[in-house]
């Protein structure tokens, strides 16, 4: 019993120290794991923490919003600037810069959802049972329908993608800038996306639908994010109000534009596929 | 006046609810809404009937007993009071009244009107309420509290937790309730020792009640009784991302 003990001494402690040592790290990994995602799923199933997040990521969406009407308007000062941004965009940080972005904003938008719908269920099911006369005092018709305003606009998000982003349509797609043919015409594209009256008119009732979906969900996220106070509260109706308005109005002015004829190709027409302004090219030389 | 009313009738808990319709004859302008049910269920009785069951104590607005959705809203569209308060000269004759009870899951029917709002007082155990030594009475301003904080904190401890936000809710969300509760402690020096774990445990036994969550249509500040803002719900979304952070890194 004893001289079996003491021979294998040497080895086993060695042996177990190791295991010791693994298993001590491994279970500190585990609790440092544990210590961080913790409160991350307490905060999830939390009623406001589902709400912060729908908040924080509704206000990374409006911004992103504001900065692509920015970015939109300048369809207006004609084809060259519109193009340039648009191949700026494509080329910043080495063609990596637009992939951050979209993935960013695909998370946001993932998030936004994903704790919206579960909101929403949950809210359904909290209130159970209807009144047989129902009534409200002072919500407002935007605030009614906010799963329903953010869904179609999830649906024209996706439409908008194919169109203009992925480019389904190979007539949109193959258009090159005359001035420099290797690189897209994404102005002559928006004119001639827009000349579609159904795509104008989708188009239009989405962002009409969004404009009412901030109406409510910028003030809104003044009091869940905990900034509305009795100061601030007006303040921060109008704020809601004004910039879902402001961003409605920048937007739906280039369809607008498109289809009165404010807004049209040049005497050239229509930018002409990639391919013919390379053949002509090559006849030229 | 005449009056017919369109009344919600449960035998109990578990058993099928049913609007029914009740003619009230021969009500006086003068009589609250409660008496003019009173005078309804002595009829009911007389004819060997089962009265409407409904909530009611002090009747002067102080207790929050009194429930009621009348025509859709709790407490009536009067605003600043509540159901024992409202008086009939409030309707015109010959009006139909729908009466329901306060509608929401954490605040199962017990009978007629009736319902069980004991899933606040379990919110109130979980965090709403001060520690301290509860020997002789203190010096009356042994502990200064600003003007301003003093006059928050008393709005806010003028909520009688009748349920009328969650009843007026269309998610039936108590955030109106937890947030007025919070704040009054909060915003008093008192409160400060326990007020994250005040916050936190408030929350998470609302969520746990199965309340809904706000979607900030201030319905609930249009009926509570006691004009209680929904700034209090702000704060209590601010004072609760402050105690999650605490609570995640200590
Ligand atoms: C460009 C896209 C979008 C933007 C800029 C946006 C913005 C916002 C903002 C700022 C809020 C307020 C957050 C808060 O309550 O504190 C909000 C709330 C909400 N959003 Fe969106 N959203 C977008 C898309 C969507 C989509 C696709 C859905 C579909 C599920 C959706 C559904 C909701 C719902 C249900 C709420 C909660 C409303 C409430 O609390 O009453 N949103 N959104
Ligand atoms: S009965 Fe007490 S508040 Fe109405």
């Amino acid at each position: 019993m004893e001289i079996r003990e003491k021979s294998g001494n040497y080895c086993l402690k060695f042996y177990l120290h190791g295991t010791r040592l693994a298993s001590g790290f491994v279970r500190n990994i585990k609790q440092a794991m544990v210590s961080l995602i913790q409160p991350v799923i307490s905060f999830w199933n939390s009623s406001i923490g589902k709400k912060i997040l729908v908040a924080l990521s509704g206000a990374f969406l409006v911004f992103f919003l504001i900065g692509h009407l920015a970015g939109n308007l300048l369809v207006f000062t004609g084809r060259g600037a519109l193009n340039d941004y648009a191949q700026f965009l494509h080329e910043m940080g080495h063609g990596k810069g637009v992939w951050i972005f979209r993935i960013g904003l695909l998370v946001a938008l993932v998030l936004h959802i994903a704790a919206t719908v579960a909101l929403t269920r949950q809210n359904r099911s909290a209130k159970g049972s209807q009144y047989a006369h129902n009534a409200t005092m002072r919500a407002s018709r935007s605030s009614k329908i906010m799963i329903w305003s953010g869904l179609i606009v999830l649906a024209f998000l996706v439409f908008h993608i194919f169109h203009f982003t992925i480019r389904v349509n190979p007539e949109l797609a193959d258009m090159a800038d005359p001035a420099q043919p290797e690189r897209h015409d994404v102005w002559g594209m928006v004119i001639k996306g827009f000349e579609n009256p159904l795509v104008s008119l989708f188009y239009i009732v989405a962002l009409t639908l969004l404009c009412s979906h901030l109406s409510h969900g910028i003030a809104s996220m003044f009091q869940t994010l905990g900034l509305r106070t009795g100061k601030t509260k007006d303040a921060s109706k109008i704020i809601g109000i004004a910039l879902a308005v402001a961003l409605w109005l920048g937007f739906i002015s280039i369809p607008v534009a498109v289809m009165t004829g404010l807004l049209k190709a040049d005497s050239s027409g229509y930018s002409d596929t990639k391919a013919s302004v390379i053949e002509a090219q090559i006849a030229k030389q | 006046m005449n009056l017919t009313l369109k009344v919600w009738r449960q035998a109990g808990p578990e058993s099928e609810g049913s609007m029914q319709t009740i003619e009230a004859e021969g009500i006086s302008e003068d009589a609250s809404f409660l008496e003019m049910l009173d005078v309804v269920n002595e009829r009911i009785v007389e004819e060997g009937g089962d009265p409407i069951h409904f909530d009611h104590d002090c009747r002067e607005g102080i207790c929050g007993a009194c429930s009621l959705t009348i025509n859709g809203v709790p407490h009536s569209k009067q605003q600043g009071i509540t159901t024992c308060q409202l008086h009939m000269r409030k309707f015109r004759d010959g009006d139909t009244i729908w009466i329901e009870p306060f509608r929401a899951r954490a605040f199962p029917v017990m009978k007629d009107l009736m319902v069980d709002r004991s899933s606040f007082d379990r919110i109130i155990a979980a965090g709403g309420y001060i520690d301290v030594r509860t020997g002789s009475a203190v010096d009356a301003n042994s502990v200064p509290i600003p003007k301003e904080d003093a006059d928050s904190a008393f709005d806010s401890a003028a909520c009688i937790g009748c349920g009328a936000c969650v009843a007026a809710c269309k998610n039936a969300s108590a955030m109106l309730f937890v947030g007025a509760k919070a704040s009054h402690l909060n915003k008093l020096p008192q409160g400060q020792v326990q007020k994250d774990e005040r916050v936190l445990g408030m929350v998470r036994q609302m969520d746990a009640e199965g309340f809904g969550n706000c979607t900030n249509q201030y319905e609930c500040e249009a009926v509570c009784p006691k004009e209680i803002s929904a700034d209090v719900i702000g704060k209590l979304n601010r004072d609760y991302v402050a105690a999650t952070v605490k609570e995640a890194v200590k």
